[in-house]
């Protein structure tokens, strides 16, 4: 779409993201609350030259996103809940062997087929610990249509600065809600492509990483020798099955991560500094949140709102600082029986208490009930988790 | 400004494309807009629902819950919805296809209408449109034109327009 202030949904401007990000191929396998990003990538991919394949599931939709990356394409696949749950063998397999890709998942009520057209935010452990193994993630939670074509952009800019599978993990509401979304000119746009080898073929060492801990990606056609595995393997890409090379390898790919994470790490504040309970919220129910903040501020008790933006990595910081500082509660919102929650309880490292405001799925929080909420801890009524 | 609005109506009507039409208007006017709406597997025939809020300010939790101003374009759709008009609310019907008299509400035969001026009553949204613009003055009529054509089929811009106009000097009135 061309530069200008358009009106639609988060699906269509998670499409508009990854096409402005450089996104030219996607590969999918239909499914609600998602498809509109795959109706919007069919019709818009032809006039870009992209490639869109419908895959006939969805691990086949990921293994063919990871390929058309070593072909050296920005590549994207789109899902909810349960393909996700089908791509978490080929999503580990992408970190293992650092290969930058974006993977969109709009959640929807789970376990299983569960609630095809309803929001939940249940798979947020799944980005975290969904794949076996031990491993280093990036994940992005939008809370708006604005957001989606934003987030979608950064997420795939950190998929090829740091060469991982980034997940940007939406919901059915914000995926489906329309608003004001402005795509601006290319030039105001930042775009990060994956670093190339400087040397020579002969010289190259596919999983030699420089200082940032990432190595240059030389892609298929590029007169490099490349070997790709999920097998353990040292710089030539050779598998090595030792424990002093996998300890080398997984440390670096933690590693990777963890100390670029305030390069990566977003979040957002809303009256914090004078909070005495805060409000932890992301996705869909930050709006809910950041509607109660000011419902009870209005009756004199001081909230705040924090809303990760990345979920991983996750303002442990910030609220270690906050919780250190003199927070009395934090009272994390989410549509789940408890999953950021327990992140957020280990952060405040027993400064305070942490109260949970679960929602079984199909809809979000209302101000009212978080108000509720903020009123019993406010005086004392609430017994912590 | 803020307002909670509800179009509804039965599939096939062009409720949702109401609500995408005055959303895109508002836009143009430089308001916030969300706009949700429920997904189910009714197509043609069964009830149907959208769901704005426009401000002059940021929008944050986007559901509708009384809204300000309903418009229903059918009788079930009215049955349904008019329970979930707030008190001092302004209610819209389609005269041709909603019967109701029990309290004050600005009504106009759209979909008869349509039949007269298109000869078919696949614009009675348009109208409906037209004259809820007039009536409220929430959007400006010249961002409606400008959102109708960008957002009609091609083709039928022009007798959209028409229909537009006919429900807007109605509304004025």
């Amino acid at each position: 779409m061309k530069p200008d202030t358009y009106f639609i949904d988060g699906n269509t401007a998670c499409a508009e993201g990854a096409i402005a990000a450089g996104c030219t191929f996607f590969a999918s396998y239909p499914i609600t609350p998602a498809t509109e990003i795959l109706e919007t990538m069919a019709k818009r991919f032809p006039e870009i030259h992209g490639s869109y394949l419908q895959m006939e599931d969805e691990l086949a939709s990921i293994a063919a996103v990871i390929g058309a990356s070593w072909a050296g394409r920005k590549a994207m696949t789109a899902t909810s809940g349960p393909g996700f749950s089908l791509m978490m063998e080929n999503y580990g397999f992408a970190l293992m062997t650092e290969t930058p890709c974006v993977i969109v998942n709009v959640m929807r009520g789970g376990p299983s087929t569960g609630l095809p057209t309803m929001v939940a935010q249940g798979d947020v452990m799944q980005t975290r610990w969904g794949t076996h193994g031990d491993v280093g993630v990036v994940v992005y939670c939008p809370g708006s249509p604005q957001e989606m074509f934003d987030m979608t952009v950064e997420a795939f800019n950190t998929a090829e600065r740091y060469r991982l599978p980034v997940v940007l993990l939406s919901d059915a509401v914000v995926a489906h809600m329309t608003e004001k979304v402005v795509i601006p000119p290319k030039e105001e746009l930042d775009i990060v492509n994956r670093k190339k080898p400087k040397n020579s073929p002969e010289e190259y060492l596919p999983y030699c990483p420089d200082e940032d801990l990432v190595p240059p990606m030389a892609c298929a056609g590029e007169g490099y020798g490349v070997h790709v595995t999920g097998l353990t393997h040292d710089e030539r890409g050779y598998p090595s099955v030792d424990e002093k090379t996998q300890t080398f390898l997984v440390t670096r790919l933690i590693n990777k991560i963890r100390k670029n994470s305030d390069d990566i790490l977003k979040y957002e504040e809303y009256k914090v500094d004078d909070a005495e309970i805060i409000i932890v919220a992301y996705g869909s129910v930050s709006r809910s949140a950041r509607e109660a903040v000011d419902m009870a501020r209005a009756e004199g008790i001081k909230v705040g709102l924090l809303r990760p933006i990345t979920l991983w990595p996750f303002p442990e910081d910030r609220i270690y600082e906050l919780a250190a500082k003199g927070v009395k509660a934090f009272l994390v919102a989410e549509i789940n029986f408890g999953q950021i929650v327990y992140e957020v309880q280990r952060c405040t490292d027993g400064h305070c208490p942490t109260y949970l405001a679960p929602r079984m799925g199909g809809s979000i929080h209302t101000p009212e009930e978080l108000v509720e909420r903020l009123y019993g801890i406010n005086e004392g009524k609430e017994g912590s988790n | 400004m803020r307002k909670e609005l509800r179009f509804s109506g039965f599939g096939g009507q062009g409720v949702i494309l109401m609500g995408h039409i005055f959303g895109k208007a508002a836009v143009f006017d430089g308001k916030n807009v969300t706009l949700t709406q429920s997904y189910g597997p009714e197509a043609r025939g069964g009830a149907c629902s959208v769901d704005i809020i426009v401000s002059d300010k940021d929008i944050h939790y986007p559901e509708v819950r009384k809204p300000d101003i309903l418009i229903s374009m059918s009788q079930p759709a009215l049955k349904t919805y008019l329970p979930s008009l707030a008190e001092d609310g302004i209610l819209f019907i389609d005269t041709s296809l909603v019967e109701y008299t029990v309290m004050e509400n600005k009504g106009i035969p759209a979909t008869e209408l349509a039949e007269e001026v298109a000869g078919t009553r696949i614009v009675s949204n348009i109208i409906m449109l037209g004259y809820f613009t007039a009536a409220t003055g929430l959007v400006t009529e010249e961002s409606m034109k400008k959102a109708i054509s960008k957002l009609v089929p091609k083709g039928t811009v022009e007798k959209n327009l028409e229909a537009f106009q006919v429900g807007f000097d109605k509304g004025k009135k």
